[in-house]
């Protein structure tokens, strides 16, 4: 491949935002102020949303923000793992590893809750695996029989350990 | 309604969701009309970010029609057609009133350290995304902008993240005439970057990716030098030496983030253990390619935990690292007349639509990019538009 260019200067908007005053200073363009200059520091949106679903805070504000998502509120196991994590700041280990934790939980969870329906999750599908198939169908190919071929080896592995054990039975 | 749902690492699909329903006075219910996926929602697809939960809906990238206001929306009307910023930002806190839309202190209860984003995790507070026929819109007075006459929706999609993260890349570069400016990454986060280097006048923009089409799309869309960190080096670090006479770069961008290839140890402890927030490659070799007092300007995702960077030559080199998620509501107008004055092609990126149905196709597609994608957008059964 070749890097043949086109001369900058002449594509449309060449330096039009260029400003001498960036260098680098914290916030951009809009005065910098900080907490004891703001008179209204604290200051909050006027209405509050209403609590009314389980929403999880962090321990390095004061309070619920104004506004705050209410999806998948914490359920089960990996709920009662979330509201753990949450007893520690942001800084700690012992908030994120329980919460990557609580996630995996809920992965199986959310199978159960599938089955519970009476649907059986689509992995396949869910993985997109048809655009594999369609763009990428050697690679892909290739992939899932070296999946089946280390799935289908441990097998036999595991088989013929399980023939020795037997061979010293009496 | 149809929504994407996230079920599991690498396990998505569309399903029948109830309606969203106004929380707050200053809420809006959107039919959305346009939806993205982003390299962002790669890293929660992926799995790599903690409170991500099964049944969430993500989307950040989107615009739609204003179906129904709460009582305190006054900026906004029934019928609008708006695009609607990825930030959560109530407009009125510290942090707002300073023009960081991207840091709103009143929009994430769940960490104090990121605003709230529309459908990205818990940990951004825990809002359904985008990636639905219909989402609900916080702050309905503050994000969401009518679309102007006659613009192509497919741009003003673009408006809600690429456009303003790829041009807050290159502002936060602290770019002055005739500088040498890199650009790690060529998705469409990094191209948008590079395109918008040139605004402030770069002298030369290189770009690095491995994926040779995305490549040959920076060089033609963004006029830049673009070169394969795995055919075409060695080692990126010497590579933009020479290329600087050995000085380095004057300024760097990372467009990657957590997602980096191209080194085995951090991919294995970023990426597959979770050891760090993610893979800090791009990072790294960000820091070591800039010259001694020059800007590394972060727009890549990283996890809230830790990465493993060179800061002892953050130190010795004088460095500059500013990084933020894009204030983009801030950088609107100006963005929006760069769009109107063809200063900026954004629709150009859009390689792919795909139906909301196969949402899941559509995520592996981008994900392992394939058939050439450069960015996929999500059509609707319900948005004829
Ligand atoms: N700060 C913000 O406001 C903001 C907004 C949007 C996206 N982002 C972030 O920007 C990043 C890019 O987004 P995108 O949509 O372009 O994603 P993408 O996944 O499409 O692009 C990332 C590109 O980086 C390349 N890459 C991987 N390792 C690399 C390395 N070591 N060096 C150079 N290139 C490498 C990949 O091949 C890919 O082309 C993501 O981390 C995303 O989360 C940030
Ligand atoms: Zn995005
Ligand atoms: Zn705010």
């Amino acid at each position: 491949m070749e890097n043949t260019l086109r001369d900058p200067q002449k594509l449309p908007g060449w330096g039009i935002d260029a400003n001498p005053d960036n260098d680098p200073t914290y916030p951009m363009r809009e005065p910098r102020l900080n907490v004891s200059q703001d008179p209204d520091s604290k200051h909050r949106p006027a209405s509050l949303q209403p609590v009314d679903v389980e929403v999880l805070k962090s321990i390095e504000r004061p309070n619920v923000s104004a506004v705050f998502g209410e999806s998948s509120p914490p359920v089960g196991l990996s709920g009662m793992i979330r509201r753990f994590a949450f007893k520690y700041s942001e800084s700690h280990y012992g908030h994120w590893l329980p919460l990557l934790l609580a996630d995996r939980v809920n992965v199986v969870e959310g199978i159960i809750e599938d089955l519970g329906q009476g649907k059986v999750p689509n992995i396949f599908a869910e993985k997109g695996y048809a655009a594999e198939w369609k763009h990428n169908r050697t690679a892909f190919v290739a992939k899932m029989a070296t999946i089946a071929a280390v799935t289908i080896g441990s097998i036999l592995i595991l088989t013929r350990d399980n023939e020795k054990k037997h061979k010293y039975r009496y | 309604m149809l929504a994407m749902e996230y079920r599991g690492p690498k396990r998505v699909r569309a399903t029948q969701k109830p309606m969203p329903e106004i929380k707050h006075p200053q809420d809006a219910i959107v039919r959305v009309t346009r939806s993205c996926i982003c390299g962002s929602d790669l890293h929660l697809y992926n799995g790599n970010v903690p409170d991500t939960r099964v049944g969430m809906t993500f989307g950040h990238e989107f615009c739609g029609i204003v179906e129904e206001v709460g009582p305190e929306v006054t900026k906004v009307k029934v019928g609008d057609h708006v695009l609607v910023p990825f930030n959560v930002a109530c407009g009125e806190c510290h942090f707002c009133k300073q023009g960081m839309f991207g840091n709103c202190h009143e929009s994430n209860t769940q960490a104090s350290a990121v605003g709230g984003i529309f459908g990205y995790s818990h940990t951004a507070g825990g809002y359904n995304g985008g990636q639905a026929e219909y989402a609900r819109v916080p702050y309905a007075n503050v994000g969401p902008t009518v679309i102007p006459e006659g613009m192509d929706p497919d741009d003003a999609v673009l408006l809600t993240d690429v456009v303003p993260t790829g041009y807050q890349a290159a502002e936060m570069a602290g770019i002055q005439k005739g500088d040498t400016v890199v650009v790690f990454g060529a998705g469409p986060v990094g191209i948008m970057a590079a395109r918008c280097c040139w605004l402030f006048g770069a002298g030369r923009v290189i770009i690095i990716d491995k994926e040779d089409y995305r490549l040959e799309f920076a060089r033609n869309y963004a006029n830049c030098e673009a070169y394969n960190f795995e055919k075409d080096m060695d080692d990126p670090v010497v590579f933009i030496k020479k290329q600087t006479d050995f000085m380095g770069a004057d300024c760097v961008i990372d467009a990657v983030g957590a997602e980096a290839a191209g080194n085995a140890m951090q991919t294995i402890t970023g990426r597959k253990l979770l050891l760090q927030a993610g893979s800090a490659t791009a990072m790294h070799w960000a820091i070591n390619s800039v010259k001694k007092g020059g800007v590394v300007s972060v727009v890549g995702v990283y996890g809230p935990t830790d990465n493993l960077i060179p800061m002892g030559n953050v130190l010795n080199k004088g460095l500059t690292i500013r990084g933020n998620q894009a204030s983009v509501k801030r950088l609107l107008p100006r963005l929006i007349e760069h769009v109107q004055n063809g200063v900026i092609n954004p629709k150009a990126l859009i390689t792919h639509r795909i139906p909301l149905e196969e949402v899941a196709d559509g995520y592996r597609l981008f994900s392992a990019k394939l058939d050439n994608c450069i960015k996929p957008l999500l059509v609707f059964p319900s948005a004829n538009i």
